[in-house]
């Protein structure tokens, strides 16, 4: 019955942002919602004064009278008391149980989850056990038997309810709090003497407090639920009108007068849609909404932004494949281009109401058997157009013009399922970060196994595991048949990158595209990378596109250098030439990097590429 | 992965001492002879010996500790201890009852991860319009109490259109075609909230996971859509699921007792509540031991499942 709502409001972030309150009024949802709260507090409040009839009086005439036609506006129950009289009269049993259960269940959670999370250790323990009991507990077995058995009022056993649900608030603030704890503006307090109470209060609650406004909201309605469910069990002094007791009754008279079931039903429906949307207007504000937009929606948005061509290059076509020769060298004439042709690629990410360029028409050749470096800083450009010739941009990337073909086959406006018969066996690609370019899930073996056998489909299992066997031999893994049963946690950063070599080369494509494949290694391990790509560049004749901000890799291992700044290309030629007379200041400046010795972003090995 | 489990066996064992020692502190708190007078309230005219008399007959006066361990040591050996009310064994009075409500736990658990996996999976692939009707799901299954869903539905199609029985249950041995109809507009009832909150975790996670680093690099071996969304990346996404599902099997229990009420099966939650007001606090305990064994074995068999999915998850 504690509705675990750990998972949703903890991923509401941390921190309250100016403008919440503002941002919330501007929405009409929460102003309804917050507009029925306070109408359900002015009622519970003030009902006395407020309902036209004594809530328990009974005219018999009136008996289950319809709604609208007599002196009960809402018509009459099945003793003839006035409907309308005893929902404005449930509403303080309603709000009282709901305050309840919310004050006890935050100022126990909040305040436990904070010392658990604050200090840690022992208390640490204890609260974790403590909350992991209490939310095995079979609440409303319990409730039932608190009312049953220990004749307790509402108020107490909603104090019960408010101690079961406490552990959601607990999680929440103990996770929170660790959280903050550990950044390094609470360190810096700590180290200049504040006091620990100060700390919590100052730094600690301001971070957890939103998602504990919208966990509180999204309880109240929980905790309305229960109530208002036990008194339809009938659990309930019968003498005070209830919403939940309106809805037995109600339901007891389910042949005759059905109707009567939508009054307190709408009262409940109403009051805990109104905490619900409080909830989730306080998450939206903080972190927006998403809907991942459908195909549909996404081709509209890109013939809005970039016209019908972008779509058709970005989303694949949805007629039949191609007819030769709507481009130019889209039929019979391989081996008369280079391998790999990136011609005038332009790349775009939408944004509110336009789009933004990040590639502007990037031109990169690659010869059959010749080695490539596309040289330049992080955000150059460089990986999104290395992904954009694999066919694995983000889903919101656009292309927005240009063309990438292979072997002189365009491939950009291929359908999804043709671009997929391309990938592996024509084009390989080793990634950046090797350790979370596995799959967690999965020995090295099996998604070996898998790459190699999509890729040939004729081969049976035991082939396909003889070929990633003999595969991470050749890759230099000294045990292969224990690296293949491993999982990817159990390999080191630069075995897991062999085998992200291995899986890509592994069915023989012409082309390997590898982006920045050292520059999460260590220093060591880095030269036998290089060295392993160019024996296999050498025995096998690829192609390879290499992605990497270092001159040194390219000096070492490139024929042909491509320099790229801020989604253009700088300058472009043969390795030695570009070493000995560099045209463009910017290049000059990389080399110049290197003769220092220094990478220009070893200091950053993770950040996002762009 | 044994010690994974003997962590995971031990902490159950944990939970079920102190939830049952809990609820048997609850429930015995009063005092024997409070509730011995409750028990004989029917019959006016007790006098305080009749009270005492009841109280030691049924062994009320002993200190609660040394109840709990007599009862404990019962549970143990599979004996619930006999009615205060029928003086029939615990165990035979669950017999007939927990058919009924295991049907509806398990049905219902069985829609969930069904309904779930396809909302999910759908909204986070394809998106748009299932993504939308997930994420109204969401909101809507909070701000309904699931018993008024449950009144509806009886109205709409059980009363209205005739197609389900109103209520009354079918054993499963007597006919399948029957034991189904009776309850599935119960276990729909109670799946509809699951469905809302471990659909959107799975939404969610699946979201995550396809934007992983390595699902690109599975893309670019070709492998197909299809195989990458339901061999890859629905078993990344699956354990944060489970996770809340385990969460849910607690709720999906006390949704059943309210459930059992509306629809009329003679399940456990109706046994509590009868119990319940007779005063019958073994056969209330004996509930309480069936749903927390259920809540902790579910949780360790989802621990199981997490530990099979994530194969870092063994080690922590």
């Amino acid at each position: 019955m504690s509705a675990d709502l750990t998972g949703t409001a903890s991923a509401a972030g941390t921190g309250g942002r100016p403008g919440l309150v503002r941002h919330l009024l501007r929405s009409p949802l929460a102003i309804g919602s917050i507009l029925v709260i306070l109408v359900a507090i002015v009622l519970a409040i003030a009902e006395e004064w407020l309902t036209p009839f004594p809530p328990n009086s009974v005219q018999i005439q009136l008996t289950n009278a319809p709604p609208f036609t007599t002196d009960y506006l809402l018509g009459g129950d099945k003793f003839g008391r006035d409907i309308l009289s005893r929902l404005i009269a449930g509403s303080r049993g309603a709000m009282v149980g709901v305050l309840i259960v919310v004050s006890i269940s935050v100022v126990l959670g909040v305040v436990t989850g904070l010392i658990a999370g604050y200090y840690g250790k022992l208390f640490d323990s204890l609260g974790s056990w403590g909350a992991a009991v209490l939310m095995a507990v079979p609440g409303i077995i319990v409730l039932i038997a608190l009312y049953t058995l220990v004749d307790a009022s509402m108020e107490v056993a909603m104090a019960v309810l408010g101690v079961l649900s406490s552990p959601s608030f607990f999680w929440l603030t103990r996770t929170l709090t660790r959280g903050v704890k550990s950044e390094l503006y609470v360190d810096a307090a700590r180290v200049s003497g504040l006091s620990d109470a100060r700390i919590v209060g100052r730094h600690v609650l301001i971070a957890i407090r939103a998602p504990i406004i919208i966990m509180t909201s999204f309880l109240a309605g929980t905790a309305l639920a229960v109530q208002a469910g036990l008194e339809f069990l009938g659990l309930s002094d019968r003498q005070r009108p209830s919403w939940g007791g309106m809805l037995t009754d109600a339901f007891a008279n389910i042949y005759r007068a059905g109707w009567q079931l939508i009054w307190p039903g709408l009262a409940l429906g109403l009051v805990m849609a109104a905490f619900v949307l409080v909830g989730n207007a306080v998450r939206d504000a903080l972190q927006g909404t998403y809907v991942k937009p459908s195909r549909r929606a996404r081709r509209r948005q890109i013939v809005q932004l970039l016209g019908d061509a972008a779509v058709t290059r970005t989303l694949g076509t949805r007629a039949a494949p191609m007819a030769a020769g709507s481009e130019r060298q889209d039929s019979g004439r391989p081996g008369q281009e280079p391998l790999l042709v990136i011609e005038e690629l332009r790349i775009a990410y939408p944004r509110e109401t336009d789009s933004r360029e990040v590639v502007h028409g990037v031109s990169v050749q690659v010869e059959a058997g010749q080695v490539v470096g596309l040289v330049g800083e992080s955000g150059s450009g460089k990986t999104q157009t290395v992904f954009a010739a694999l066919g694995v941009l983000p889903e919101e990337a656009i292309i927005a013009g240009g063309s990438v073909r292979l072997d002189g086959r365009e491939l950009l406006g291929l359908r999804p399922a043709e671009l997929v018969a391309v990938r592996g066996t024509a084009m390989g690609y080793v990634p950046q970060e090797p350790m979370s370019n596995l799959d967690p899930s999965f020995t090295v073996g099996a998604q070996l196994v898998h790459g190699i056998r999509a890729q040939r489909p004729e081969m049976g299992r035991r082939q396909a595991r003889h070929l990633a066997m003999e595969m991470l031999a050749r890759v230099g893994i000294h045990e292969p048949k224990r690296t293949f049963a491993s999982y990817p946690h159990e390999i080191s950063g630069g075995m897991a990158q062999r085998v992200l070599i291995a899986g890509a080369v592994a069915c023989e494509p012409k082309l390997l595209i590898a982006d920045e494949p050292t520059t999460a290694l260590d220093v060591t391990v880095q030269a036998e990378i290089l060295d392993l790509l160019r024996d296999l560049q050498r025995e096998r004749q690829m192609g390879v596109l290499l992605v990497t901000h270092n001159f040194g890799v390219v000096a070492d291992l490139c024929d042909r250098v491509v320099v790229m700044r801020e989604g253009v290309v700088v300058e472009h030629g043969a390795v030695a030439k570009v070493f000995h007379d560099p045209q463009h200041e910017y290049t000059r400046m990389l080399l110049d990097a290197i003769l220092d010795d220094v990478a220009p972003r070893s200091s950053v090995p993770r950040e996002r590429r762009g | 992965m044994i010690g994974y489990l003997a962590r995971r066996l031990a902490t159950g064992a944990f939970v079920f001492v102190a939830v049952t020692a809990l609820c048997f502190l609850l429930l015995y708190v009063r005092g024997g002879e409070a509730i011995a007078r409750s028990l004989l309230g029917s019959q006016s005219d007790a006098g305080p010996e009749f009270v005492a008399a009841k109280a030691e007959a049924l062994g009320l006066n002993r200190p609660i500790p040394e109840q709990y361990v007599d009862w404990f040591i019962g549970v143990i050996t599979g004996d619930l201890g006999r009615s205060f009310v029928s003086n029939v064994e615990v165990t035979a009075i669950m017999a007939t009852r927990i058919p009924i409500t295991l049907s509806l736990v398990a049905v219902s658990l069985l829609l969930t991860v069904i309904l779930s996996v396809a909302l999910g999976v759908g909204a986070a692939t394809r998106g748009g319009l299932v993504d939308r009707v997930l994420q109204l799901l969401a909101v809507a299954v909070r701000a309904i109490p699931g018993y008024w869903l449950a009144l509806v539905l009886v109205l709409v199609f059980a009363l209205g259109l005739r197609l389900f029985p109103a209520t009354g249950y079918v054993p499963i041995t007597t006919s399948f075609g029957g034991w189904l109809a009776s309850i599935f507009l119960p276990s729909i009832a109670i799946a509809i909230g699951n469905v809302a909150s471990v659909g959107t975790q799975l939404r969610g996670a699946m979201l995550d996971v396809l934007r992983q680093d390595y699902v690109r690099t599975l893309r670019s071996r070709g492998i197909s859509e299809r195989a990458i969304v339901f061999r890859h990346a629905l078993r990344n996404a699956a354990a944060p699921a489970f996770t809340v599902l385990s969460l849910e099997v607690i709720g999906t229990l006390g949704g059943a007792v309210i459930v059992e009420r509306i629809f009329a099966l003679p399940g456990l939650g109706n046994l509590a509540l009868t119990s319940g007001v007779l005063g019958d606090i073994p056969v209330v305990l004996g509930v309480v031991v069936f749903m927390v064994v259920v809540v902790v074995v579910v949780n360790v068999l989802v621990d199981i499942i997490n530990g099979l999915l994530t194969p870092k998850a063994r080690v922590g």
